[in-house]
């Protein structure tokens, strides 16, 4: 384990509390977003392609719930699992307590916000039959 | 810091992808909360994907979250087996070996247009 962490800088297990949350956290998500962001780039960049993706394409996909949870999934996994990485590099250069709750404050903002943003377009997008 | 051994250049490389991943994230949050905004707002908005000096970002983007998997993968095997340490160079290289050979299909897929394979 020592020699892992001296090799590539990553942090060691935490012995408990948040920060093993945390930690726990980080590499479950990794697992689940695995599938979910390789299922995610091989829809969009390999059956389709950004040249051909439009409002269309959006209206069909969101037609079934199951694409509307998919996307939900990734994106809660993608956010969180970010903000929590950054949270890591953050608190290796910010020292002073009230910056880092500064900074701990404001991910939680940008989180909350993009989430909000997020699942705003998810559960309220409506298509008219004709669109 | 990157001291020059392979998993310090894999670390720096995992936060960077990382960072740059999340930067990418919030720009998409945005750009597809324009579909609340109807056709013709968000038509425009992704018309910056179909631009060819998007390319290769979004060619950057895909290999940025591809490393930062697999690098990802590399890091819970050290994490749930230490022994696996022991064999972290081979793991090392074994891994850029099938990520080289993942993004040259990812390349031609994204690229190959723009330089006119396809």
């Amino acid at each position: 384990m020592r020699e892992a962490a001296f090799r590539t800088g990553y942090q060691e297990r935490p012995a408990g509390g948040l920060p093993l949350f945390l930690w726990f956290y980080i590499r479950v998500s990794a697992l689940a977003m695995i599938g979910l962001v390789i299922g995610h780039l091989y829809i969009m960049h390999v059956i389709n392609s950004t040249d051909t993706i439009d409002f269309q394409f959006v209206a069909q996909r969101f037609r079934t719930p199951f694409w509307r949870a998919y996307d939900l999934l990734i994106l809660l996994f993608a956010l969180s699992h970010g903000l929590i990485g950054l949270r890591g590099i953050l608190d290796d250069y910010i020292h002073h307590r009230g910056w880092r709750a500064a900074a701990e404050a404001a991910l939680w903002i940008v989180g909350i916000v993009f989430a909000a943003l997020g699942a705003l377009v998810l559960f309220t997008l409506q298509f008219s039959p004709g669109s | 810091m990157y001291r020059g051994s392979p998993g310090m250049l894999a670390w720096v490389l995992h936060r960077i992808t990382g960072v740059a991943v999340l930067l990418f994230l919030f720009g998409h949050i945005i750009e597809t909360s324009m579909l609340g905004l109807g056709p013709d707002a968000y038509n425009r908005t992704i018309e910056i994907y179909r631009q060819a000096w998007f390319k290769p970002i979004e060619f950057l983007l895909v290999a940025a979250v591809l490393f930062h998997a697999g690098n990802g993968l590399i890091v819970m095997i050290l994490d749930f087996w230490p022994n696996a340490t022991r064999v972290y160079r081979r793991m090392f290289w074994i891994g850029a070996g099938v990520y080289i050979l993942v993004l040259l299909p990812v390349a031609y897929l994204i690229l190959g247009k723009v330089v006119g394979l396809r």
